[in-house]
């Protein structure tokens, strides 16, 4: 039985100007023990995909899901409080922005030891002791002086270790990453990477990777899903992806790393996913694709087969070439 | 802490020296002067007008009058009133406590109402409490002080005759004041019907005095409150699983309490400059009644010295806001 099971996974933001859709239709099943990484550039929906998750949205967003269960649990029908017992403790979430992700108003050790006290109702000298133990974990120099620091006082890197340690002080089944590393150096960000692996492998947790890097995901994740526009365009296992990508825009995002280039210029891919009033009517990705024809621009694609890695595509690609495609070329 | 507290103190300063200057002319800009309304109707001759005159020294250029005044500040005299004769200083310190004594319950009525009114206003946005809130913000915010006393005292005493019109205390009850506080001295008079009665007297005067300042809170802690409960670290507090209570009264509330503390301060403030309307209205014999008094019979020491000492106050107060900001506020803490 999958640790996390998502099917059609929709959310909705009331606006101004209407409802606008951030997440369409996304299913995602996740085993103990596995890691499972989301790419797609800003504004994909992946956050807020597993914000929705986590009950985390603000009033004005509508979740809607055929099944959304953590451990058996249904997710959509659960009470608040009883929601309540299993965010923070069986599933934690790590942000993007650790200088801002943490309280200004209160120290390390008392942000740390918060989720101990409601969780498992610890004593005062308990939750000290674990305090400790945790930024030892995660790899904090004199973890006793720092239970007193506030966060204004630590560097990036440090706050984003004391939100993962906070993230893990109840020994979660399910760890949410959401960009963990964005917002940090580059040598500090294969530190975080390294630190967040190690103790999925301690701690067997399974592990959701949020990112727009695909190094990230190269390094660490088992399978991939690739989210565009809301959409889930691709799913894959890591070697399959990265070997032969089925969605041209999979395709575009790997020939835009440094190291897989194979012209001078690094290629990029050209605009930007659409917002709330510019959403095609046919493919999504349509206006970016080079290989779009009326048949994209015109009709939603459906998923491929499994084989295919499920890429919402009308010409999925099959060694870089796109399947079925149209010999009159009658590009848009 | 200590170099933060220097700081705050070297700003005080040049404001004191301020308030001496704008204090000293002005009153002397406004037409008349004391010898003058002192005869009144009866008016007296243009001799004996420049001999009294001169007996205030008021005859000499104004830079040096302002000079014997500076003087006598650094000397620690506050001037003496030309009419009672009484030291100012005495005089403000005498009157005090009917002041302190109304803005202080004023006060705790805006902070204690105008507080959890803008938090549940904040975090329960657009529901009809919020609109309610706001909208009797917006018309307490709006409304003359004088007006909306006059019409509490009509209702209150007029109609209902719940409320006495004026003073501190009925005239029946009479003791030594100790704290200067009527609510304390009733009690500790121990008279029966005291301090029933003093608290009668006080009731509608601070309401009418909260109103501004409640607003204002009201106001100021539902948008620092809607500003902070879409942070970063209210969504982390969130994703531990706390409770909406703790989410809201501990890691919001702290945040949102800092430009809250700031605005309490300077409402104090504005509560000094809203007790010359209600001390007026309700009679009540303080510092407000006694400034008004001043201005109209031109005392002009007793301005001068009154407004030095109010702003004295305010400093103080703001002072001491200042440090609370410091101790709830973290960053500020150790920024020295």
């Amino acid at each position: 039985m999958p640790l996390l099971e998502i099917k059609n996974l929709s959310v909705a933001f009331q606006t101004a100007g209407g409802m606008f859709t951030a997440v369409d239709k996304v299913s995602l099943n996740i085993d103990p023990g596995e890691i499972v990484s989301v790419v797609g550039e800003s504004g994909s929906g992946k956050s807020v995909a597993m914000l929705a998750l986590m009950g985390l949205l603000p009033w004005t967003a509508k979740v809607t899901a055929d099944v959304l269960k953590f451990d058996g649990k249904d997710l959509t029908t659960i009470s608040k409080k009883n929601l309540r017992s299993i965010i923070g403790k069986e599933m934690a979430m790590i942000f993007q922005e650790p200088m801002t992700s943490l309280n200004p108003c209160f120290t390390v050790g008392f942000q740390l030891s918060e989720a101990l006290k409601i969780h498992f109702g610890m004593k005062r000298n308990e939750r000290r002791e674990r305090a400790i133990e945790l930024l030892d974990q995660v790899g904090i120099p004199e973890p006793q002086k720092r239970l007193s620091a506030f966060p204004h006082q630590l560097s990036g890197g440090m706050n984003q270790r004391v939100m993962i340690a906070m993230a893990i002080s109840c020994n979660p089944r399910l760890l949410i990453a959401d960009e963990p590393t964005t917002a940090l150096d580059v040598t500090i960000q294969a530190q975080i990477l390294e630190l967040l692996l190690k103790l999925q492998q301690e701690k067997q947790m399974s592990l959701v990777l949020i990112t727009h890097d695909m190094g990230v995901v190269a390094e660490t994740a088992e399978r991939v899903v690739v989210q565009y526009a809301g959409q889930q365009v691709e799913k894959q296992n890591i070697k399959g992806l990265f070997t032969e990508p089925h969605h041209p825009y999979t395709a575009a995002l790997l020939d835009s790393l440094p190291e897989r280039a194979k012209t001078k210029k690094l290629p990029s891919i050209l605009g930007v996913v659409p917002g709330q009033f510019d959403k095609p009517k046919g493919c999504l990705f349509a206006p970016r694709c080079k290989y779009a024809t009326s048949l994209c621009t015109s009709t939603p694609p459906e998923p491929a087969g499994t084989d295919m890695g499920r890429a919402l595509c009308h010409y999925p690609l099959k060694d870089g070439k796109p399947t079925n495609y149209p010999e009159q070329e009658e590009v848009a | 802490m200590f170099a933060y507290l220097i700081r705050k103190l070297g700003v005080i300063a040049p404001t004191f020296f301020g308030v001496t200057l704008v204090a000293f002319v002005f009153i002397r800009l406004l037409p008349g002067d004391p010898v003058l309304l002192m005869a009144g109707e009866r008016g007296m001759t243009e001799e004996r007008h420049a001999k009294l005159m001169a007996e205030f020294g008021f005859d000499k250029p104004i830079l040096v009058q302002y000079g014997v005044y500076i003087q006598d500040l650094f000397s620690g005299d506050f001037g003496t009133s030309i009419i009672t004769k009484q030291p100012v200083f005495k005089e403000f310190f005498t009157l005090f406590p009917a002041t302190m004594e109304l803005s202080f319950v004023a006060i705790c009525i805006a902070v204690f109402v105008g507080l959890p009114a803008g938090m549940i206003a904040a975090t329960k946005r657009r529901s009809v409490f919020d609109h309610v809130v706001m909208t009797g913000a917006l018309t307490g915010y709006s409304m003359p002080i004088f007006w909306w006393g006059l019409l509490l005292i009509i209702f209150f005493s007029g109609i209902l005759g719940w409320t006495p019109v004026s003073g501190r205390i009925s005239l029946l009850y009479y003791f030594e004041p100790v704290t200067g506080f009527m609510l304390i001295d009733s009690l500790l008079s121990g008279q029966s019907g005291a301090f029933k009665s003093a608290l009668s007297h006080l009731i509608l005067p601070s309401i009418v005095l909260a109103t501004i300042p409640l607003a204002v809170i009201a106001r100021q802690t539902r948008s620092a409150m809607l500003e902070v409960l879409s942070e970063d670290y209210v969504r982390t507090a969130k994703a531990k699983g706390l409770g909406r209570g703790r989410v809201i009264g501990m890691h919001a509330l702290r945040n949102a309490m800092i430009p809250v503390i700031t605005v309490i301060g300077l409402q104090v403030g504005v509560l000094f400059a809203g007790a010359i309307l209600t001390e007026t209205i309700f009679s009540w014999p303080g510092i407000g009644k006694w400034m008004v008094d001043s201005i109209f019979r031109r005392d002009y020491p007793s301005v001068q010295g009154g407004l030095l000492l109010i702003a004295a106050m305010v400093m103080i107060v703001n002072l001491v806001v200042d440090l609370l900001y410091g101790l709830i506020n973290p960053q500020i803490r150790h920024r020295d």
